[in-house]
């Protein structure tokens, strides 16, 4: 391949075949290599976590969020589900010229209501005007420094047995921002889950959850799908147990595609102890960005991410490519 | 929402498998193809196989318009949008289909080409009023589809749209089900016939099914449907009695769509075809009337439709004609995968070959 693709970018396979092959071939070193969300930095013996994060979103503006609440939860979601409480961000925004100072106003007071609510100040920043071109839009760069409270990242924790925990309903965010976009002609009255997924260890803490990661792009089945490669082990999903909105996986099955591979902005996917699992989703379902959380199924010694649904019948839940694309009929 | 829930419910399927289970003899196989992409990627996608006896045996058939869709009319995209400045309006299943340099759709726009992905063809009007350059749909697609394509053409003519051109890759049924019929090496007991075709074409294209001692049931898309067709058909084969049964009733009608079938015969026309892996069918496709023939893209911009061998060792003639099962096939999984495709079987939305590497392979 001699260009950049939108697969490339998609969160799948090809996403992390080039972070493999191009990144970390040149820069890898022992944090990056490990590929968590975010690095865990020793200075002085405090455990700093570190993690950066772009927003491309387009449309910047979509039911449930825009593009600055992402920015702020986006990249502090990642210091949370590493086991970090979130301190301090840094706040970039690259804008075409022509671009309408009443958006970008808008953005930063969703910054600002977003950073208030995780806790974080944005402490540094940059603005990049480039040429108009042919979409006049706006990029933001968000770098995160958190606090860590406890290794939540780490592999080697997970055992077969481990119960598995989506911490929310599926598929909302990517629906959401599609159904925006208009090039699907699709009328859908349904908000993104974009939101503070700190708020779920702030008032629960870390007691008896080994892993967690936020399934952002390539959804849940590329979180499940990255934990089997590490770890070696792989998962049984209940698909009677996924906690989905019955008009999201409809009209998703009507476009052709998978819920398991839509975008979420408010959904970790939580690897618990079993004997702790039901105490912990008692707790998950008082917080309220937890409230639809569901134990979906657990770890297995085999090495596949295996959909089980109500008849019994098996299937394969891949790593998505990286693609979104409806199907023909 | 109830007319999904109700064709997914448990316990329906629980007692039809077991009917299923009573009723298959032990000592015979039942193997029974279904030929549409859909009712191929509903099999995988729920698991049906894995909740059938093992004397069941479901084949994929030729029904998936992507994978029938020969490497010279792929080849042709690739040509258009090396030669002309246009946009191209596309279903998405076509995206990573690869041309015979081996790149695909995706690689091209990220190269720059305009290229769009549509639901519905009377898309293309919107796109072709936002910009200045002549639109060129792709149309593929059995009778599900080429109404729509008709649609498309019926709106261009009446409202006098320029520039607006089509590849017309559409194929038809009836020939292919024909040659599946006659042949001798293919041991088919039954058929799982596409819903959505017959909903336009009517039950009248399975009568060779039924003339040739095979089972037909027409069937929709959930697991309810596919297993009470799958059911209709052990019942057939036992009884040694054949006749088209209707098993999707809520959207297929006996008769055509008389609408839809003279929309499609004011604009198209049938026409030779050449299949993936198959060969030239007699009549089994479709190309614009003389009198629209302005709409062709082909002749506007004087495409050289060719026939193109596929790459050496690739069986999807074999899979489409349900001969062998994808993973018998050599290159599956290794040199064919879904992020390097070999034929487009392997990346289509309904291919047999990505259903079973998407969710069937458990080794």
């Amino acid at each position: 391949m001699k260009f950049t693709t939108m697969t490339l970018g998609g969160g799948g396979k090809q996403t992390n075949d080039f972070i493999k092959e191009f990144i970390l071939k040149k820069l890898g070193n022992t944090y990056l290599n490990q590929l968590r969300d975010a690095s865990v930095l020793d200075i002085n013996s405090n455990k700093l976590a570190f993690t950066t994060d772009s927003f491309v979103v387009m449309p910047e503006f979509f039911p449930g969020g825009d593009i600055g609440k992402l920015a702020v939860y986006g990249t502090c979601n990642d210091l949370a589900v590493s086991g970090a409480k979130p301190l301090y961000l840094s706040l970039s925004f690259v804008i075409s010229e022509g671009y309408g100072l009443k958006n970008v106003a808008r953005i930063i007071s969703s910054i600002k209501e977003a950073s208030e609510e995780v806790g974080v100040s944005v402490v540094c920043g940059d603005t990049k005007v480039i040429e108009r071109s042919e979409n006049i839009r706006i990029i933001i760069n968000t770098a995160g420094i958190g606090l860590l409270q406890k290794d939540i990242n780490d592999y080697t924790s997970i055992v077969p047995g481990d119960k598995v925990i989506f911490t929310s309903d599926i598929g909302r965010h990517g629906l959401a921002v599609l159904s925006e976009r208009g090039e699907f002609n699709l009328d859908a009255d349904i908000k993104s889950d974009c939101g503070n997924l700190y708020e779920i260890f702030r008032k629960i803490g870390y007691n008896g959850i080994k892993f967690a990661r936020d399934a952002t792009r390539g959804g849940v089945a590329a979180v499940l799908n990255e934990i089997s490669e590490k770890s070696g082990f792989g998962f049984l999903i209940e698909e009677s147990e996924i906690p989905v909105e019955q008009n999201v996986k409809y009209l998703l099955e009507f476009l052709g595609l998978d819920m398991f591979n839509v975008a979420n902005e408010g959904v970790a996917v939580i690897i618990c102890e079993s004997e702790q699992s039901d105490s912990i989703l008692k707790k998950l379902k008082t917080v309220k960005i937890s409230k639809n959380a569901k134990i979906v199924g657990e770890v297995t010694e085999k090495n596949k991410v295996i959909l089980r649904n109500e008849y019994g019948g098996l299937r394969v839940v891949e790593m998505p490519d990286g693609n979104l694309l409806p199907r023909i009929c | 929402m109830q007319m999904v829930t109700k064709f997914r419910d448990k316990n329906t399927v629980k007692s039809l498998l077991s009917k299923i289970q009573s009723e298959a003899r032990s000592n015979r196989q039942y193997r029974i193809m279904e030929v549409c992409g859909t009712h191929t990627m509903s099999i995988s996608r729920f698991g049906i196989r894995s909740l059938l006896p093992d004397n069941i045996k479901l084949i994929s058939g030729p029904g998936c318009p992507v994978c029938v869709t020969s490497q010279g009319e792929i080849d042709l995209i690739f040509e258009l949008l090396q030669k002309e400045d246009v946009v191209l309006a596309v279903y998405g299943d076509l995206m990573k289909v690869p041309g015979s340099a081996g790149e695909n759709l995706i690689e091209l726009k990220s190269s720059g080409k305009d290229i769009r992905v549509i639901l519905s063809p009377l898309d293309v009007i919107k796109i072709k009023e936002s910009v200045n350059k002549p639109v060129v749909f792709v149309s593929i697609g059995f009778e599900t589809t080429t109404p729509a394509s008709a649609g498309l053409a019926h709106k261009i003519v009446c409202n006098d749209i320029k520039d607006i051109y089509f590849l017309v890759f559409n194929k038809t049924m009836p020939e292919i089900i024909k040659v599946l019929l006659k042949d001798k090496e293919l041991n088919i007991d039954g058929f799982l016939c596409p819903g959505h075709v017959t909903a336009i074409t009517g039950e009248k294209l399975y009568l060779p099914i039924v003339d040739n001692k095979k089972a037909a049931s027409i069937a929709g898309f959930e697991p309810v449907d596919i297993l009470y067709s799958i059911l209709e058909i052990i019942n057939q084969v036992n009884r040694g009695k054949f006749y088209i049964a209707n098993s999707y009733s809520r959207v297929v009608r006996a008769e055509e769509n008389k609408i839809a079938r003279s929309l499609i015969e004011e604009y198209f026309e049938p026409a030779d075809s050449y299949w993936r892996g198959i060969g030239v069918i007699e009549k089994s496709g479709l190309k614009l009337k003389k009198e629209y023939e302005h709409l062709d893209a082909v002749k506007k911009f004087n495409l050289k439709p060719r026939y193109v061998d596929e790459i050496a060792g690739c069986r999807c003639g074999d899979v489409l004609k349900g001969k062998i099962l994808p993973n018998e096939c050599k290159m599956f999984g290794g040199k064919c995968k879904p992020d390097n495709p070999v034929g487009p079987c392997m990346v289509s939305g309904e291919g047999a070959c990505a259903a079973y590497y998407k969710y069937e392979i458990f080794q």
